[in-house]
């Protein structure tokens, strides 16, 4: 019978129809008024943010297993592609056109593999502890990258007999071609949620809810743990490749510190623990709200602080919770058809519980 | 009586938590298809056999072999998946998940695909969710919970809570079941229903059940042996009517006679 590939497959089918209606919109908006450098500016801000939100999901949401310094990640894959990228152009490698593309996506694909590398040293020591040492320890972790780059010489540190804080890295080129960053963003939440839709989805989910009960239903929890944080790390690292080809030219350590942790953990929260969807929205959301409140910026981190708050006190599972959107399922709702249990009742009880209490 | 094949086996099993001795010299012989019942007062023990029998107390004495087989020194993980499975006393499901997925969760490790073809979605990937679903329906309509597949566990009421717990165990592909305090907890009406649940699972699956009870009445009625633990020792162990004429027992659950006499409170 099959039925949940034949699902699949038509939800795939339906989501490539949604992807191309995406690029139409996205053509509409090259040619119309609105695409300044500064609008493709905030959606380039906006697919890196979505897949470094995404990314921490899975740690964070998906695994229960807070992990505060997942810039020290993001960090890694952007000074490793902004040095490979360097590099092949200092070898005479032409950057325009085709090839351009291939050298970026080299080294994206080189940064990923080493946020990945460092994220399953990481991981190692960091996971066998859990709850606020987990979060300390990763918080740790994270900073010590952060120093190291700034002590490297190649990423424009002095070296670390010198003690002082280095110089950014300048002279990275501009890869921040709209569609091909749309298109990447795509492709890394798309093999996000084929990885926690699968035996390892349902595996850290398990460990998320009980850990004990994982083992004893045959989990071996330390690898699927480890696993799904390289994962992660693997995806902060695309984040942060994209971030250092983001047109600016510069990287300084300053752009990953715990603070910016801090902020896509919020988004994590805010979106829904869990919920793939959840992070999507609220990094578009956020990545665009500060900037529609320019005037006000310097009132972000209040207007964070209080959104906060107002969630944790009436909506304390997230925007999404765990729900996930999917096309296949909503035009069915839409042509009448019952749709699949939806997990609202189970959040909607939650918030019961904790307004009672 | 044929000869029966051993499954589990406990020899001289004993565990010392710093200068407590918590069970000293747990012997037992588990065949093919039986069931047994651990029994004792609280405290005497039992779940701490429990514990060192699926690897989460490393015993400090005496071995564990399941067909032949040693497990000492194994991780949980491992002894589940050499055939070894439990229920906790209280209930562990995966709370936020959804029925279906507590059962699905258990088949991880039989689930044989890679990074890769979960990635792409290719080369059997389907063939073999598919297959999972399928198990885990039918396991779950064994309980009757099939039609629960999509409540998120939590939401499940009491009793079948417990029976999702043990379709998870069933989901392991175990030899030994280990049943920790089923019945705790439940009304009659569903005391009984777990009767039958245990019965229907012995007939289905040939597994050997080891199990810790205090309803007295479940334990003579299902149990073919039956071993009493007390502070950490073995002070009786035989058959239903042998261990309710046994004095030792008595006194272990109700005192001494001439204790009890003297210490009215």
């Amino acid at each position: 019978m099959m039925k949940l590939k034949k699902d699949s497959q038509k939800g795939t089918l339906l989501n490539f129809a949604g992807i191309a209606v995406l690029f139409a919109a996205l053509l509409v908006f090259q040619q119309s008024s609105l695409a300044t450098p500064y609008m493709r500016g905030i959606l380039i801000q906006c697919c890196y943010v979505i897949i470094m939100v995404t990314s921490l999901n899975i740690p964070n949401g998906f695994m229960g297993q807070f992990s505060l310094g997942h810039v020290g990640f993001m960090a890694v894959g952007a000074y490793t592609s902004a040095l490979v990228t360097k590099a092949l152009v200092q070898a005479g490698v032409p950057y325009t056109g085709l090839p351009g593309y291939a050298m970026f996506l080299i080294a994206v694909l080189v940064g990923a593999l080493m946020a990945g590398l460092f994220g399953l040293m990481v991981s190692v020591p960091a996971l066998r502890l859990r709850g606020d040492y987990l979060a300390i320890i990763t918080l740790g972790f994270g900073e010590i990258i952060r120093v190291i780059i700034q002590n490297i010489p190649i990423a424009g540190g002095k070296g670390l007999a010198e003690g002082q804080a280095g110089q950014p890295l300048i002279g990275i080129k501009n890869f921040s071609n709209m569609y091909a960053i749309v298109g990447l963003t795509i492709v890394c939440v798309a093999l996000m949620y084929a990885f926690v839709r699968s035996k390892y989805g349902r595996a850290i989910k398990a460990i998320r809810d009980d850990e004990i009960a994982s083992e004893a239903a045959g989990i071996n929890t330390t690898y699927y743990k480890v696993l799904a944080f390289t994962v992660s790390a693997f995806f902060a690292g695309v984040a942060g490749a994209v971030f250092a080809h983001r047109g600016l030219g510069t990287l300084q350590t300053s752009d990953f510190t715990f603070v910016k942790s801090t902020e896509y953990v919020l988004m994590v929260v805010l979106g829904g623990m869990g919920s793939l969807t959840g992070s999507i929205i609220s990094a578009v959301v956020l990545s665009i709200l500060p900037e529609a409140l320019r005037a006000f910026a310097q009132y972000r981190m209040l207007i964070y602080a209080f959104l906060l708050v107002l969630m944790m006190l009436f909506r304390p599972i997230g925007l999404c919770g765990t729900w996930e959107f999917s096309l296949l399922d909503t035009l069915r709702g839409i042509r009448g058809h019952k749709p699949k249990k939806p997990q609202a009742p189970a959040a909607v009880k939650r918030e019961e519980v904790s307004e009672d209490a | 009586m044929p000869e029966q094949k051993i499954v589990l086996q406990a020899e001289h099993l004993g565990i010392n938590f710093g200068g407590l001795k918590a069970v000293d010299d747990f012997n037992l012989e588990l065949c093919e298809g039986e069931l047994v019942g651990l029994i004792g007062p609280n405290g005497a023990g039992k779940t701490t056999v429990f514990n060192m029998l699926t690897g989460v107390y490393e015993p400090t004495e005496g071995k564990e072999y399941l067909l032949g087989n040693c497990l000492n020194g194994k991780k949980v993980y491992q002894i589940v998946a050499a055939g070894i499975a439990r229920t906790f006393q209280n209930i562990r499901l995966f709370r936020e998940m959804t029925v279906l997925e507590n059962v699905m969760a258990a088949f991880t490790k039989d689930i044989k695909y890679g990074m890769g073809r979960t990635l792409a979605r290719s080369g059997g990937f389907w063939q073999e969710e598919e297959s999972a679903y399928t198990r885990a329906i039918e396991l779950l309509s064994l309980f009757g919970l099939q039609d629960k597949k999509a409540e998120l566990a939590t939401n499940l009421p009491y009793g079948q809570q417990r029976k999702l717990e043990i379709a998870r165990a069933l989901a392991t592909d175990m030899k030994v079941l280990l049943l920790d305090e089923p019945a705790a907890g439940m009304n009659p009406t569903e005391t009984a229903e777990l009767l039958d649940c245990i019965n229907l699972i012995r007939q289905k699956f040939h597994v050997s059940i080891l199990l810790i009870e205090h309803d007295m009445s479940l334990v003579m009625k299902i149990c073919e042996r039956i071993i009493v633990l007390d502070y950490g020792c073995t002070i009786a162990s035989g058959t239903p009517a042998e261990i309710a004429g046994n004095k030792r027992v008595i006194a272990a659950y109700l005192g001494e006679e001439d204790e009890e006499e003297g210490s009215v409170c």
